[in-house]
């Protein structure tokens, strides 16, 4: 009875979130699949279950910061952006973004408001604040797909990402395309490779015990490989994660999410 | 870890008398084991929650002890039985001075 009840769980969670988006990544024929497949039925419900949740508790710690004022200009975020359900209601599917010339991601566009408009400190990458403020704005894009796009503006950004994600790197000589597409679906050590989309950041991860970056989980990856890690906030990253977000695009967005 | 944190307490806000009903409470903490050591190679120190204690119009209904091995952000699920109208308070003590308390209300029919 477990095995068919397991069996009927994961038959339903196919047809409803399994992959019916239009085949986007370089390799053309593999169909996007959220790692969130990939998670026992126990993680899905940590995830999907506001009071399970404790990414939630980023969220609150969020709205909070949201709409305290600081700085020179003693303003909060929702002096100019009001209510964030609304302001930053699918603003999260769009970054990383050109922005004034610059390509920046959603934690670089949070700090360059704090820098610019606010007129305070910028927060520090993993830092609670930060951490807390990036789960605030992607949780309003929750179920709504990746829609970055190749443009004139952000297409020599997007050519280096796909460089950094082709290229071998580090002692072990591997590519993120050697894992993450060539081998994804198959298993490294006991658990599962990921197509790694970046459809779920910032994520609760289990193994750290904490919210974490996309670019935590993709230094994670460098140090894996032996490889000289990108700084936290370098033009590098903002150029993988552009390349993985455009290679993610249709994707819907579970932020914020829970993986192992 | 601060002296308190946030915490949210999910359970049905009525039931029938004599119902079995299932709360669930967690709390926003580190838990931080006191076995890891700092980059710099000194001791963390222990930040955990120590008790965690539920009472049902001021009676004791649940308690729990927590330890090191228990991970961040802990997720307590238990369930008790709906006897009167009233509140249930949750209140969760840890070291440093931690305390946080929270409290939801149960009418029962």
């Amino acid at each position: 009875m477990r095995n068919l009840l397991l069996t009927l769980v994961c038959g339903c969670s196919i047809l409803f979130f399994g992959p019916q988006v239009e085949a986007a990544s370089d390799n053309g024929k593999q169909a996007l699949q959220s790692s969130y497949q990939l998670m026992s039925a126990e993680n899905k419900a940590m995830q999907d279950d506001p009071s399970l949740n404790p990414a939630m508790f980023w969220v609150g710690d969020g709205q909070a910061l949201w709409d305290t004022q600081v700085g020179k200009s003693n303003k909060s975020c929702a002096s100019c952006h009001g209510d964030p359900k609304k302001s930053m209601r699918g603003v999260a599917t769009q970054f990383p973004k050109i922005m004034n010339g610059k390509l920046q991601t959603l934690e670089g566009q949070i700090n360059q408001c704090r820098v610019g408009a606010q007129g305070t400190s910028s927060l520090a990458y993993e830092s609670k604040d930060l951490l807390s403020l990036t789960a605030l704005v992607a949780y309003q894009s929750k179920g709504m797909p990746i829609s970055v796009k190749e443009t004139p503006q952000n297409k020599a950004e997007l050519q280096k990402g796909r460089q950094s994600f082709y290229e071998r790197m580090g002692q072990l000589n591997l590519s993120c395309a050697q894992c993450h597409e060539e081998r994804a679906g198959l298993k490294l050590g006991g658990a599962p490779i990921p197509q790694g989309h970046p459809n779920a950041y910032p994520i609760y991860r289990l193994e750290w015990q904490t919210l974490g970056s996309l670019q935590r989980r993709l230094r994670n990856c460098m140090s894996g490989v032996r490889a000289q890690q990108y700084e936290y906030g370098s033009p590098e990253m903002a150029q993988l994660e552009l390349f993985l977000a455009w290679r993610a695009r249709g994707l819907p967005l579970e932020s914020p999410g829970v993986r192992p | 870890m601060s002296k308190t944190s946030r915490t949210s307490i999910t359970m049905p806000s009525s039931a029938k008398k004599g119902a079995i009903i299932e709360i669930r409470a967690i709390a926003q903490h580190d838990m931080e084991s006191g076995f890891r050591y700092s980059e710099g190679g000194k001791l963390i120190p222990r930040d955990i929650i120590r008790v965690f204690t539920c009472t049902y119009n001021d009676v004791e209904v649940f308690k729990a002890d927590f330890y090191p091995g228990i991970g961040a952000n802990p997720l307590i699920i238990f369930t008790t039985i709906a006897t009167e109208t009233g509140t249930l308070e949750f209140k969760w003590s840890g070291d440093d001075g931690y305390e946080a308390i929270n409290q939801a209300h149960i009418i029962v029919s």
